[in-house]
Parts: C-alpha cells; structure tokens; sequence
C-alpha cells in the first residue's frame, strides 16, 4: 500500500494536485486569520463575528443564511450550488483562455478587453435581429458566435504585433484591455441598445430576454430553484474538453505547446513560431469571448456599458483559474469552480457578516502568489531525482524506474507552465 | 498653456517615479509587474496615514492658522509613509523571487491581485463604502501650494514661468523631479548603482567579483517598491484628490510601457513621462484646455469623441512600442533567478 501510495506521489500530475491542495490550504488559513485579526481589532465585529466570518468563508457555499435566534444555518442550499455553476461558467472559459497562451508560452492578461469586445458583439447581435423574423435559437447561436469571433479578433491584435514587431504581449494586452473598455463605452453611449425603460436603469444595456434570446434551462432549474444556472456550465465542460483533446491530441495543439516549451527548437523543427503565437492568441481570445457571450446570453445578467474606467474582474480571474490547474484544461473545470465557490461565500458573507466579498480575493491572490513557487519546488524534486539517477543509478534501484522517466515529463510541463 | 504644462506635468511625474521604480528592480534582474498593485497599496496606505492624523486633530491648528510649511511637512510625511509601505509589500515580490527563485510574472500578478483586494477589504471595513476619503477638507485646500504662501498677493502676476511652476502645484511633484534625479545619478555614477546594474546582466560574473547578489537584487526590489509606493499616493493626492478606491487607473502597467518605451534609461523615461502625462492630460481634461490663450477650446471644438480623447494615451503607447520595440534591450538577467551553480 505505501508503495502504491510512493508510485502515486512519483506522477507529475499527482504532485500538482497535492500542490494546489495546499496553496488552497494556505490560502483559505491566511483568510481566516486576516477575519480573526480584524475581528478582534474592529470593536463593531468582535470574536463572534470572526467565529461566523470564519465558518463563512470555509464553507459559504452550504450556508442557508441565519435562523431565527439569529445563528448562522447552514445546509445544503441548491440556490447556491446553482449559481455558483452559473458563475463558474465564465471563470472556467477564461482560466482555459489565459492556460491556452500559457501552453504557448504567452501570458494572456488581455482576457478582460477579450471579455469586452465580445460583450458588445453578442449583445449587438443578440438585441439587433428580430426574433419575430429570425427563431430565437437561430440568434442565440449567432450571438454566441460573433461573441466568440470578437474575442478572438481583439486577442490576435497582441499576438500579432508580438509576432510581427516583438513588442511584450504582456504591455500589448494591458493596452489593448483600455483601448476596449473605451471602445466598449464608445459604441453603447448614447445608443438604442441602452436600456431606457426600466426606471433607475439608464446605466444597463438591455438584457437579451428583451429580444427573447436567452440560455436554455432545460431542466437545471428544477434542479436548482432559485438560481440563475442554465445550459451554459454544461458548454463551458464541453469546451474545456475540447481543448484539452485540441492540445494533446492534435497535430496543430502540439506545435502550440511545442512553441511555449522552447520557441527556437520548434523553428529549428520546422514549425512557424510566429504563426502559433498569432494563432494561440486567437485561440485566447475565442475562449475569452465565449465566457462573456455565455454570460450575457443567459437572459438575466446585465451589462453596464460605461465601463471606460474598470476592467471586468472576471478577465483577471481568469489567471488564478488557469495557475491552479496548472493549465489543464479539465482540471480548469474544477479549479474555476472552485473560484466560483470562494464567491458565493464572499457574496455570504458581504450579506449576513460585517465583513465583505473582498476577503475571498485575499485568498485568490494568496493562492496565486503561492502557486508562483510550487512549480519551483517540483523542479527542485525533479531536479534531485535527475541528478542522483544520473551520477550513480545503482545506488537507488528502488527509485530509478520512476526516476528514470519523471524527470523528462516533470521538466516538460515546466516549459509548459510559464 | 500654463494649465496645460501644469496638468501634464501632474500626471507625467508619478509615472516617472513608478517607471524609475521599475528600472531598479530590473536592472537589478527582478521583473516587477506588481508596479501596479504596489502603488494601489501605497496610496492606500498614504491616505489612511493623512485621514488617521486629521482625525486625531493633528496639523488642524496649522490648517487654521495657514501655516503652509507643516501642512508641506504632513505632505510628505505622509509620502514617507506610503514609501515605506511599499517597500514592506514589495519585500513579498522578493522573497519569492531571490529567496524561493518563484516565477516572477506570477509573483508579480499575485501582489496585483492582493493589493485591490487587501484594500477594498479594509476600505469596506473602516469606510463603509468603496472609497477612503481625506477625513476632512479636500486635497487643494490642504496641500496645494499657491503664490499667496510664497508672499506674493492675488492678483500679482508672476509672468508665465512663476505661474507654471510657482502657483497652484503640489510639493509632491518637486519632491519627485528631485528624487528622480538623484536616484538616476546614484545608479549610473557610483558603485551601488554599477554593482547593481551588472546584477541585472550578468550576475555570475558580479558573484564572481564578491558582491552579493540576492543582495543586490534586494535592494533594488525595495528601492523600486518605496518608489512605487510613494507614485501610487502621489498619484491620489494630485488627481485623485487624496482618496483611495482601489485601483490607479491602470498606473502601473503605463509606467511598465513608459519604462520600455525609455529604453530602461532615466532620461528617456523621463522624456517618455511627459509624453505620456500630456495625452493623460489631455484625455482627462480636453474640454478645458486652451493651448494658444485665445479663450477657444480647440480640442472640445474639434467635434472629436471624448471617447477617443481618453483612448488615445493607449494607443500611441503601441504606436510607439511598435517603432522602438525592435530597438529595445532589457537588462539581460532580468527574470532569470540567479543560481549560484549556473556558469
């Protein structure tokens, strides 16, 4: 058994997962002692406010709201199950966005702008053909279409110029982020697709419902009642698992990842490097867009158009999605679940707690920050076993089977990863 | 005119500052992206500094009496302040990085994401609400320096250089301008500055040679987090009328591109500064500005989208880097953490 156990522990995906377990370990921990601190600090919060902040924030997501005496109740709550699918919808196809340009070496910060751009697209779309002329599926489908073919044309502008004129992707995309977000404010301002009719409203676009273009249930909201989950969680899973069989499986996916483990070998194998990046960009960028597309097609969020001055959050998040599965594809689907969760219990706990939504982003970015060394530290167990196989195999029998082959693929997906 | 070099200086000298920042820490080998989420914490630090002490009635009797020498000297002390904390937070960025030999864009992305998130949590919890303001006045009334301070009445008319650069400015911007200069001596004209340089190109061969790397790359990460720290509450304090919300607008990142743009050195940075603080400028008040003095708002007039106004500081910023980027040379050991073993 506990050899079975070593031989689990010796596979590289296996140390990612304990990896991300403890990041995730960490994270939630620092979160709970920053409660704790400000609990005791804040005289409006005190030690039982902290108690119910902790218990929120590990397990917000069970949390049924507060019983009569005024106790936290907890259960399970489908209202919360299903929106937090809901959220995870986007999360899961921007983390896949961001880990598509990680495979090819390129750090996607662009998703926001990505987000933007298809956001209006679908929108446009979504609200612009008549419903009564064109069958709502038939729109929806060309919304979620022209969404995604934004997303992808915004994201290829960074790769483009990074192939072509070798400016930073990184700088490119933080400009091209603005430039949409201005673009975006441009063309709502002032126009039909504003929403005028609801009283206090003037700030929305109007929901797709109002064409009769929405996300279909079928079923999920018996489900789950009272939640705003629909069909879209199921395309993201399914999108996620087409490109994860894109990158391994395809001819056109391995010269992506070929390009990001080592971007001169791959020209010197007669692969265009330029080409890819371009390419893998576009391929982001899609992603990115179809997380926006599925968001506004659901018929019931809104989208506020004068958004010159901040960036749709759900773009950044894309990176701790995608740094937490280690860029694959379907432990995507997990960890942006995961992050989806972390919300709904920040949403707890800003509406039953003194505390705010803010504290889960604490955590995020301790998980991030935390996710910076444990490809380190797997490079260092690789690296180790590496050189003891090398200078003398004998001495270790025991261990060089494993030894022999982890290191190749420990190292592999370290060329991957950043 | 005068409005305009004095607007345009107010948004170019915290970019500066943040893009001098950045050249520390690279030249001494460190990729810091967290330029942003530095400055985010520093102004949040800085301004919670100015409302704790007007709170506590400090600097009150000076505002009364119009003593404008200790209301300069609150200013910056609350620059120290915001200085220090970002060299505390960026001391994270270096730990992973020297110590841990961690992924330094992720580290880098790690500290932007904390810092929103640090301080909107604690802005919540303090303010009740999305933005910390000054507790009491406005940014103006306290620490802008006008020519009544310097003796001069109202209505003197101290010509157009007295003007520009003697009424109505912040102390922060001289303070900046100065610091700026010194710290580009420091790093090109004596030893600290060459020992770190050579760290950021070829660290084997300065380890060699006996200076200490991760030393070295310390002190250059510090020195660019104090400075980003002190940009981010410059940055509030001048146009942001002393308030914290969260974010810089994007600060940071322009300061990265500002950096770039300049090559790495001081005094293209410095030119590149002002290049981008005038499109800053003008996107932020194009309705206002009169450039020739003729009473006619030409850039209002020109029946030009404010949207386009407000885009343009990003897109000359690709136009530009689409020029100079074939051009560029980095530090050559940036990003790369140092190995002692590696030859």
């Amino acid at each position: 058994m506990k050899e079975k156990w070593s031989a689990l522990m010796e596979q590289d995906g296996a140390k990612t997962v304990v990896a991300s377990l403890i990041s995730i370990l960490i994270g939630l921990l620092v979160g709970c002692i920053i409660v704790v601190i400000v609990g005791l600090a804040n005289k409006v919060l005190g030690i039982g406010a902290a108690w119910d902040g902790i218990r929120l924030v590990l397990g917000g997501i069970l949390s049924t709201g507060r019983d009569a005496v005024g106790n936290l109740s907890f259960g399970f709550n489908p209202a919360n199950v299903g929106n937090m699918l809901f959220r995870a919808t986007p999360l899961i196809l921007t983390g896949l966005s961001v880990a598509v340009a990680f495979k090819t070496g390129l750090f996607n910060i662009g998703a926001p702008g990505q987000y933007l751009m298809s956001t209006a697209a679908t929108l446009i779309v979504a609200l612009s053909i008549p419903t009564a002329v064109v069958p709502a599926p038939l729109v929806w489908l060309l919304a979620f279409l022209s969404g995604i073919l934004a997303g992808a044309a915004w994201g290829a502008i960074p790769g483009l110029v990074k192939a072509l004129l070798n400016i930073n992707e990184v700088l490119a995309c933080i400009m091209t982020n603005w430039i949409a977000a201005n673009l975006v404010t441009w063309i709502f301002d002032g126009s039909t697709w504003c929403n005028m009719e609801e009283f206090g409203k003037t700030g929305y676009v109007y929901k797709t419902s109002f064409n009769g273009v929405e996300t279909a249930k079928w079923g999920l909201d018996v489900i789950f009642p009272g939640s705003q989950v629909n069909w879209g969680i199921v395309i993201a899973v399914i999108l996620a698992i087409v490109v994860y069989a894109f990158i391994t499986k395809t001819t056109m996916g391995y010269e992506l990842v070929s390009c990001g483990s080592n971007r001169h070998a791959a020209r010197y194998a007669g692969i265009s490097d330029k080409r890819n990046i371009v390419l893998s960009m576009a391929i982001a960028g899609g992603l990115a867009g179809a997380a926006a597309a599925l968001y506004y097609l659901s018929g019931n969020t809104e989208f506020f158009w004068s958004t010159y001055q901040s960036l749709p959050a759900v773009g950044f998040n894309g990176i701790p999605v995608a740094l937490l599965a280690a860029s694959n594809p379907l432990a995507i689907i997990f960890t942006g679940c995961f992050m989806s969760m972390l919300n709904i219990a920040g949403q707890q706990l800003t509406n039953l707690t003194g505390y705010n939504e803010y504290i889960t982003d604490v955590v995020i970015a301790t998980i991030v920050y935390l996710s910076a060394f444990t490809l380190v530290i797997k490079t260092l167990i690789a690296g180790r076993k590496k050189r003891a196989a090398g200078v003398d195999a004998k001495v270790i029998p025991a261990a060089s089977q494993g030894a022999g082959t982890t290191p190749e693929t420990g190292k592999e997906k370290e060329g991957e990863g950043v | 005119m005068t409005f305009l070099i004095r607007q345009t200086l107010i948004y170019a000298v915290p970019l500066m500052v943040v893009a001098l920042a950045g050249v520390f820490a690279e030249r001494s080998g460190i990729i810091n992206l967290a330029l942003e989420g530095i400055m985010i914490f520093g102004a949040f630090i800085g301004v919670l500094f100015v409302n704790i002490v007007q709170q506590a009635g400090g600097f009150s009797q000076a505002k009364a009496g119009g003593n404008w020498i200790a209301l300069q000297g609150f200013a910056f002390l609350a620059m120290l302040v915001a200085a220090v904390a970002g060299a505390v937070f960026s001391l994270l960025l270096s730990f992973a990085s020297v110590n841990l030999k961690a992924d330094q864009t992720i580290g880098g992305t790690a500290l932007n994401l904390m810092a929103p998130a640090l301080v909107l949590f604690f802005i919540r919890i303090i303010a009740n609400q999305n933005v910390l303001n000054m507790a009491g006045g406005d940014a103006p009334s306290w620490f802008m320096l006008r020519k009544t301070n310097l003796g001069f009445s109202r209505t003197d008319d101290l010509g157009f250089f007295g003007e520009t650069f003697f009424n109505q400015v912040y102390l922060a911007t001289y303070v900046c301008v100065i610091l700026f200069v010194v710290l580009s001596v420091i790093l090109y004209r004596t030893r600290f500055g060459l020992r770190l340089r050579s760290c950021g190109e070829n660290p084997q061969a300065a380890d060699s040679l006996g200076i200490n790397v991760y030393k070295m790359r310390y002190a250059g990460t510090t020195i660019s987090g104090a400075l980003a720290g002190m940009g981010g509450f410059v940055y509030a304090l001048t146009t942001a009328n002393c308030s914290s919300t969260g974010e810089v607008a994007g600060f940071g990142f322009l300061a990265l591109a500002v950096m770039i743009f300049g090559n790495w050195k001081p005094l293209n940075i410095a030119g590149a500064a002002l290049l981008f603080g005038l499109f800053k400028c003008i996107a932020a008040s194009y309705a206002s500005i009169d450039i020739n003095g003729d009473g006619v708002c030409l850039l209002a007039s020109a029946g030009i989208s404010p949207h386009l106004y407000r885009m343009l500081p990003y897109i000359i910023t690709l136009v530009v880097l689409a020029f100079t980027s074939k051009k560029s040379r980095a530090p050559k050991a940036e990003g790369i953490p140092y190995d002692k073993g590696q030859r």
